[in-house]
């Protein structure tokens, strides 16, 4: 009783521990990252005692400290409770929907069989998007409390695309739900741990020296899938190139206009959050998540009959690595997007989700439908 | 009192204050934050019961998507704050109080199946829910989705300004 209590509280530190870690050094990356890209310098003021870190002391230690020790200002015609909650809205919601996504199979130690994912619901998949419909409201509440024309348009411009982008993304997901037949994100990835030539039917056989040596990843089942899962993801996050709500050349800093010290800070971290919950969800449902092609259970299995057995521990530290290492990918990929693309127009962003991504979404969900149909 | 009771009354008593606070709260956005509390917390009620599925849907639906269309035209039309008569509260106190009295003497004395909790994991999860969806009630789901998209139809055609050439 105490020892699974200790575990649940352990997973739950441990996934908390590191996606705050990772938004904050994704921080540090996007400010040298950007400054690698526009040829600069980029942080590099902050030092102690001479040893600045590639501006890791800077990003790290430097800002945080900066933005906590900053006065805290709440517009006086505002709203004092709400413009408190918002930023705290902002930050939960963006944390706490990281805790179904699996970053490692069932590890045995010592007797207990260890689901390596905080919460294993059955709905999976809906409690992320539950928590993303959520995370509105830190926009909606944090522009309208701080009384400002800026950044109530701000709040109206992030409501309305996360809105819109939530139905392309959930549609677009549905193909993947279909393939794999579960909503549980776990038993997604598990679904990945196949080869493509064990799903092949008899009537596409000539196929199998083409593809059937590819792992069964969501990417190779449902590529149209990602590219707009992906999109949908990059403007839930609302940055370049969907960054309207904050649009700095029209609205100044859209919704967080008038946000200052800590509160800026959660606004800031709730982003760098979902980043890495993005990252997440895009390696578990179409890079395979945790898993690592050929290996299973006890080892490498090539598709050309050669084996590699592992000791289990072996097994579960590779599989954990390959989640960590995808995820940092797509961290990546994303802060490389924001820093090589301009910014839409409003229209063009509302005509994409609603007039290209939602036809394309529902096009793969009925193409989905009748290939698993014509297959069965 | 155990650990379930001790849960369900914290809940329910939190649920009863939000739900007051959206009535009696003067500024409309406190009460629309309000009701999205209050709709949380029957959200948790669903995932206690075995549910999650509609748990996980009440957040998506109601607390995700149309309390922020709410909110939306509440932020628009910025409505001054609420004054409310005293007639008109204690009109709806008697019949709150009426409907609370005839509730509770019909819960408390109709009989209690024998077993209250025949919910069984299963029960609430979405295999079941898309198996009673698709499977027995095809029909009236149909029903429902062509009456939603006729009703969506409608709004699109009414809200859609005439271009004059």
């Amino acid at each position: 009783m105490i020892v699974d209590f200790a575990i649940i509280a352990a997973k739950a530190f441990l996934v908390l521990f590191m996606v705050l870690n990772l938004a904050g050094i994704l921080g540090w990356i996007e400010r040298k990252g950007s400054a690698l890209i526009q040829d600069r310098i980029g942080a590099n003021r902050a030092s102690i005692f001479g040893f600045a870190g590639l501006g890791l002391v800077n990003t790290l230690i430097a800002d945080p400290l900066k933005f906590l020790t900053k006065e805290d200002f709440i517009p006086p015609a505002g709203d004092k409770f709400l413009h408190t909650l918002a930023p705290c809205m902002a930050l939960f919601t963006a944390l706490v929907a990281f805790a179904v996504i699996p970053f490692g199979d069932v590890i045995n130690i010592g007797g207990h069989a260890i689901n390596l994912q905080v919460a294993n619901l059955n709905v999976g998949i809906l409690y992320v998007f539950a928590m993303g419909s959520l995370g509105v409201y830190g926009i909606v509440i944090g522009a309208w409390a701080s009384n400002n024309k800026f950044s109530l348009l701000g709040g109206v411009r992030g409501s309305a695309q996360m809105i819109s982008y939530e139905i392309a993304m959930g549609l677009s997901v549905m193909g993947i739900l279909m393939v794999y037949g579960t909503l549980e994100l776990q038993e997604i990835a598990r679904g990945q741990g196949t080869l493509i030539r064990d799903l092949l039917p008899q009537s596409l056989g000539f196929l199998q020296p083409v593809i059937g040596w590819l792992p069964a990843w969501g990417i190779f089942l449902q590529p149209l899938a990602f590219l707009l899962f992906f999109t949908a993801a990059v403007a839930e996050t609302k940055r370049i190139p969907f960054d309207l709500p904050e649009g700095e050349s029209e609205l100044v800093a859209g919704y967080h206009v008038e946000y200052s010290g800590g509160k800026f800070l959660m606004f800031f971290a709730g982003e760098f959050a979902e980043i890495v919950t993005a990252a997440g969800l895009v390696t578990t449902l179409f890079f395979g998540g945790w898993q690592v092609p050929y290996l299973l259970r006890d080892g490498f299995h090539f598709p050309w009959g050669s084996q590699w057995l592992l000791p289990h521990l072996a097994v579960v530290g590779l599989q954990v690595g390959a989640f960590t290492v995808k995820v940092l990918f797509f961290c990546w990929l994303q802060i490389l997007l924001r820093w090589s693309v301009p910014r839409f127009r409003y229209d063009q962003v509302m005509r994409l989700g609603w007039k290209m991504m939602l036809p394309l979404a529902l096009v793969n969900v009925m193409i989905t439908a009748f290939v698993i149909l014509a297959a069965q | 009192m155990d650990a379930s009771n001790l849960v369900f009354f914290t809940l329910a008593t939190l649920l009863v204050i939000s739900s007051l606070l959206v009535v009696l709260l003067r500024n409309v956005v406190h009460c629309a934050m309000a009701l999205v509390a209050a709709l949380l917390i029957i959200s948790i009620f669903y995932v206690i019961l075995q549910a999650p599925m509609v748990g996980v849907l009440q957040v998506l639906v109601y607390a995700g998507a149309i309390m922020v269309l709410f909110l939306f035209v509440i932020m628009f039309l910025n409505p001054a704050p609420q004054q409310q008569s005293g007639v008109w509260l204690g009109f709806s106190g008697l019949l709150a109080l009426l409907l609370g009295g005839v509730l509770t003497t019909l819960l408390t004395k109709a009989e209690r199946a024998a077993d209250p909790v025949a919910s069984t994991v299963l029960f609430g999860s979405p295999e079941m829910l898309a198996k009673s969806l698709f499977g027995d009630f095809v029909l009236p789901f149909e029903i429902a989705s062509v009456l939603l998209l006729v009703a969506i139809v409608g709004a699109v055609v009414l809200a859609k300004r005439e271009r004059r050439s």
